[in-house]
This record gives structure tokens, sequence and C-alpha cells, in this order.
């Protein structure tokens, strides 16, 4: 095998190594579409976050507009505070409302912004009360145990 | 330099894992001589090359090649001597990942800055010496066992090296092949005004060239002359081996029990 | 009674102190290779001749390997969302097994066997047919010239042949789920891309093989170089290559995905 053959060969087989890890990043992983560009930071507080996790997804209006980078215990008002980094690009009115959702039945849980209509919009770092905690399966079905309790009793 | 000796071994003595390998040996190579060392197979004749290669380091004594104490060297003092050093491996040690041409060239592209043109020549001009200039594109698997055992003598001087080492450069060769290694080792140490240790059992050829021999048994050298005195030498191992016989000093049968209480044993079991 | 039990316990204790030995010696192998690469280095060729015979000629066996683990991949995970109703994440199923996990332990296992032994063989046989020495004794270091550049060209070849193995998995998925079940094209590949991260799964399963194709072909080099110069030697050597590498890559993979993937 001539010296130039054998460099062909290696040259080729490195291309197409590195294209295959080209298009694990890009096609197949979120390479594309993470933002690099400029993020702001806001928190939010929450009675419960459920199973909310760190790199979960900020979004509105179902478009991604953010990541989650950290969660935390008040430990004076035990409330879950999650700090929040949004997309520089987009800004949204202080009363938005900030809640919990899950994505599907059995999905991942995912920070959802409903816009309100406040012309003064966000500062970075601000710390938003305003806020729906997650659902949590057992109270929702105590609560409707407690309701068809009650319901029962008012029919007697 | 003016020393006469190029090699000179004192009171060497090795030790492998507790084993006995060399005791108390002492030899002496001049310029320009072929020296012999011989004995049977398994008696330390390739540990002392290794050890004036420096590849091995004795456990008590010294090697001093060209007024160097070998295993004294650090590891550039080790690299110059062996560039002065050339090597035949018992069965040519030829590298097979390339050609003929290439293996010769090695040392040459590893430890000078020659040019392509003049190593072409170089290497042309080692495998004339040994006959073989027009196999220069060959690879080593290519080449029968006679061939090889040349190209690994063109490479062993392809630095003109002033001391050449043969490990049993006449083992499984036809007789036409024995014949020219022979005279080619004669012929290149004479024109390289080197010297040459041979490490051999053959006694026919390398007594036809070599100049001095060193007979060595069991570690420690039993006798030592020119080739004439070894072929009148009187000491029976020496005898045994010049002379081929089956029984002497070196015993015909391994260690073993008596042959006849072996033979009472298994006749006793099996009734 | 008790003389056997002593026995075996001693046998036991020697064997363990062997292995550990061996260790120690192979670990020093490590630092001597790493203190040789500058040769590596200044002489490229030598390293791209050794990512030739390791990575070049391991692409048909590990092309083919992850097109069927792949399509298997597709196969059974549609099998097993179609009874949560989840079909549309089989994207997600296959992208994420192979790029995590499946790519880079597979590929590093293929290479073992197939690269790893005939590196261990080469070696085996040079210092068989003294090779090695006849290289020492013209004052070239046989680490350097020989164990060096083998060593590198497997560490370069294994993120290179893991990665394609993955793409080609994902490729197989894509063919037995879309084109031959009829999973939604759209959501095969919109719902990979939203899961797979770039950084948490991607990059640490190269930097998985990485660490794997260092295992390997440290491995194989000291095998080759450390092998009895005689047949059995060689051919046990080898063996050994195998199923130490092989299992070196399974603890390895288990320690690194517990400190990748688990924990927020």
């Amino acid at each position: 095998m001539s010296r130039t053959t054998l460099d062909l060969w290696v040259g080729f087989f490195v291309a197409v190594g590195l294209g295959a890890l080209l298009f694990l990043a890009l096609k197949v992983g979120n390479l594309a579409s993470s933002s690099s560009g400029e993020t702001y930071t806001i928190s939010a507080e929450f009675d419960n976050i459920g199973g909310l996790k760190v790199r979960g997804a900020v979004k509105s209006a179902g478009v991604v507009v953010g990541r989650v980078t950290n969660i935390q215990l008040d430990s004076q008002s035990f409330n879950a505070v999650v700090t929040l980094n949004i997309d520089a690009r987009y800004k949204f009115p202080r009363d938005t409302f900030v809640t919990i959702n899950t994505s599907g039945l059995l999905g991942e849980q995912y920070i959802g912004f409903k816009a309100g209509g406040d012309p003064e919009t966000w500062k970075p770092g601000a710390l938003i009360k305003k806020t729906q905690s997650a659902v949590v399966l057992e109270e929702l079905i105590s609560k409707f145990m407690f309701n068809k309790a009650a319901e029962d009793d008012g029919k007697k | 330099m003016s020393q006469e000796s190029l090699v000179e071994i004192r009171d060497l003595n090795f030790t492998y894992d507790s084993r006995p390998v060399l005791t108390g040996i002492n030899m002496t190579i001049p310029r320009g001589k072929v020296v012999a060392v011989m004995g049977i197979s398994g008696c330390g004749k390739t540990t002392t090359l290794r050890l004036i290669g420096g590849q091995l380091k004795p456990t008590s004594g010294e090697v001093r090649v060209g007024g160097q104490v070998v295993h004294e060297l650090d590891a550039d003092g080790l690299y110059d001597l062996r560039r002065r050093m050339g090597m035949l491996f018992q069965f040519g040690a030829l590298f097979t990942d390339m050609s003929v041409f290439d293996n010769i060239a090695f040392q040459m592209r590893e430890h000078t800055d020659l040019p392509e043109t003049m190593i072409r020549d170089l290497v042309l001009m080692k495998l004339h010496a040994v006959g073989l200039r027009g196999a220069h594109d060959l690879m080593p698997t290519e080449l029968s066992g006679g061939m090889a055992r040349r190209v690994a003598l063109a490479r062993a001087i392809a630095l003109d090296p002033m001391l050449i080492m043969y490990d049993e450069p006449f083992a499984g060769l036809d007789p036409i092949s024995l014949s020219i290694v022979g005279e080619l080792i004669r012929k290149l140490t004479d024109a390289l005004g080197a010297s040459s240790i041979v490490v051999t059992h053959d006694v026919q050829e390398s007594l036809k060239i070599v100049d001095y021999v060193y007979f060595v048994s069991e570690g420690k050298i039993v006798a030592e002359g020119t080739a004439e005195e070894m072929k009148h030498s009187t000491v029976p191992y020496v005898h045994q081996f010049i002379w081929g016989e089956a029984d002497g000093p070196v015993a015909f049968q391994y260690p073993a029990r008596p042959y006849g209480e072996e033979l009472m044993e298994r006749a006793a079991r099996r009734g | 009674m008790d003389n056997g039990l002593t026995r075996v316990l001693r046998q036991l204790g020697a064997q363990f102190s062997s292995r550990i030995w061996r260790l120690g010696y192979a670990s020093r192998f490590f630092l001597a290779i790493m203190l040789h690469s500058g040769t590596s280095l200044r002489r490229i060729h030598l390293t791209i001749r050794e990512v030739y015979f390791t990575g070049v000629l391991s692409l048909i066996i590990i092309l083919v390997s992850g097109l069927f683990v792949g399509m298997v991949l597709g196969l059974q995970g549609y099998d097993t969302l179609a009874r949560y109703g989840s079909t549309e994440a089989l994207g997600v199923l296959v992208a994420l097994s192979l790029v995590r996990e499946l790519g880079p332990v597979v590929s590093a296992l293929l290479f073992a066997s197939r690269a790893g032994s005939a590196i261990t063989a080469e070696i085996g046989m040079m210092k068989a047919t003294e090779q090695l020495s006849a290289m020492e004794m013209m004052a070239v270091d046989p680490i350097a010239r020989v164990v060096a550049p083998r060593f590198w060209g497997g560490v370069i070849s294994m993120p290179l042949l893991a990665a394609l193995f993955s793409a080609m998995g994902v490729f197989g998925g894509y063919l037995v789920g879309v084109q031959l079940i009829g999973v939604d094209e759209g959501s095969f590949w919109s719902q990979m891309q939203a899961s797979v991260d770039f950084r948490e799964d991607v990059l640490n399963g190269v930097i998985k093989s990485f660490v794997f194709g260092i295992i390997v072909s440290w491995v194989a080099v000291f095998e080759g170089y450390d092998a009895e110069p005689t047949a059995e030697g060689v051919s046990g050597a080898t063996t050994r290559t195998v199923v130490t590498s092989s299992l070196a890559i399974l603890a390895a993979d288990f320690i690194l995905t517990a400190f990748m993937f688990t924990g927020t």
C-alpha cells in the first residue's frame, strides 16, 4: 500500500467519522437550536414543583424560550425557588402567569408562561411569586374523594 | 584509540532468576579479528552477546567495549555505542512489514540525515556486497532462509560498525548458503577493519574462518585458543564437540533413574 | 480438609497478587508510552499508518453492526412503545440508546476483538521473531517506534468509529421505524432533536468512546509487548486482550454512566 493511498483512506475515514459526529450533534441532538445567544435570569417561587428538573424547558405558547438552571428550597418560606435562563430576545410582561405543566399524560414537566397585558416587563433577576404549582396526583385524588364525600353528605 | 582489544570481559558473572548462567568469564576480542564462542545450546553464549550489547546488566564483573564499561553508560552513551555495533540475529529478525531495501535503509534513515539518493546508493552497495542487489524490492517473506540471512547481514553492516555480533549465523542453512555466509563474515570483517564475535555450534564452517575460539560449557570457559589448537585439544569437552562424539562430558542420556530400576518398577505394577 | 482449603486460598492469593503486580507493570508501561510519544507526533506518518490499520479496516464491521443494532432497536422499541401508545418517541429511544450507551460500548467491544487482537498479535510476533530486540540493538526504541504509534492510532480511531456506529444505528432505526413500520417521519426526528442534548448525551458518548479507546489500545499493546515469544504465548496474549479489554470496557461504562447520567 503506497503512502498516498494510505493517507487517502485515513483522510476519508477521519472525514467520515467527523461527519458522523456532526450528524449526531446537529440532526440527532439539539446543538443547532440550543441558544448560545444572550440570556437573562429570573426566579420564580412555587409551593410545589412536582417533577420539574433542571434543564427542563420554559415554553410560551408552546415555543421554547428558556431553560431551568437551578432548583432550590427557600429555608424561610419553605417554597421552591426555580432559577430560569430566558432568551434575551423575549421580554415578558410583569403580570405573566407562570405555571408548571406536564407535556402529554405521562410526559416531562416544564414551565409555561402565559403572557399578561402589563406594558412593563420583568427586570433581570426579578422574583415572581404569582405562580401556579404543579398538579400533584395524590392531592388531586384526595380532593376528588373529599368533594365526592361532601356531595354525598349534601345529598343526604 | 590505541587499545589493542575492542572488547574486554573481566570476571563476568550473570545470574537469572537465581540460576547462574555465566560464571567467571574472561574474554578479549582484539581489533580486526573474528572470534568464535562455541558450546552446546543453552550454555550462555547468546547471553554473552546481550551483555556486550547492553541489553542485560551483569550481576558482577565488567564488560568493556572500546574502553567504556557498557552497563555504566547512560541512555545517550548506550545509543552511541549501539550505533557502532551491528548484530545479526538468529534467523535474521528482518522487519517483516517493510521491503529488503527499507530494512537496510532503516538505520540510515533513523540515525543519519543523509539524503534519499545517497541512502539508495549505500543500500545497493551493501546488498551488492552480500550478492543480493537484485532482491532489493522483495519483502522478507519472499526470501529463502539463506537469502534472508544474507540480507540481515547486509543490515548489520549498514552503518559500517566497528563490532559485529552474529547469533548462530549458520543455523538451518543449506551447504551452499553455509559457505557463503562464512565467507561473507570473514570478508566483511576484513574489509571494514571491524571485529566479529560469532556465537555458533557449527564446527566445520566456523573453524574455517575464525582467528580465535572460546569454548563455553555450563556458563564457564573450559578452553580457548586458535582454530588449529582447538582441533588438537585434549580437553574432553572440546574433543567431543569438535569431533561430534555422541557421548563424553556431555552425556547422551538425560539424567534419569537407573534403567533397571525403572523397568522393574513398571513390571511390578503390571504384575 | 484443612490442607485443601489453605491450598486453594494460597492459590487465590497468589493469583490476586500476581494480577496486582501485572497491573503495576502495565501502568509503568503506560507511562513509558506517554513519555515516548514524541516520535508518534514528529513522524506523524507512523501514527497515520496505524489509524489505517485499526480504524479504516474496522469500518465494514462497525458500519454493518451499527446498522443492524439500529434496526433491531427500531423493531424492539416500536413493540414496547406501542403498548403505551407512545410510538412517536421511537426516534428518542433509538437515538438515546445509541448515543449514550450502545454506540460507544458495542463499537468498543467490536474494536477490541478486531483491531485490539490484531495489534497484540502483531507486536507479539515481532517480539517472538526478535524484531523488537533487533530494533533495540540498532539504538531505536521499540516503544517509541512500534508501540506508541499503535496506541495513538487506536485512541484516534475509537471515537470516530463510535460516532459512525451511532449514526448508522440512527439511520437503521429510521429505516425500520419510519420506512418499514410507518412511524411518522416528522415526529421521529423532531422528538429526537428535542430530547437528545449535545452536551449531555452526544458529548458524553464521545468522552466514553475516548476512554474506551485508551483502555483497548493500552491493553492491546501491553499484552503484545509482554507476550511469551512462542506461538502459544502470542495466542494466549490475543485472547487476553479481547477478554481483559471487554471486561474493562463494561466496568468503565458502568462507572462513567454513574457519573454522567445520574443525579440532576
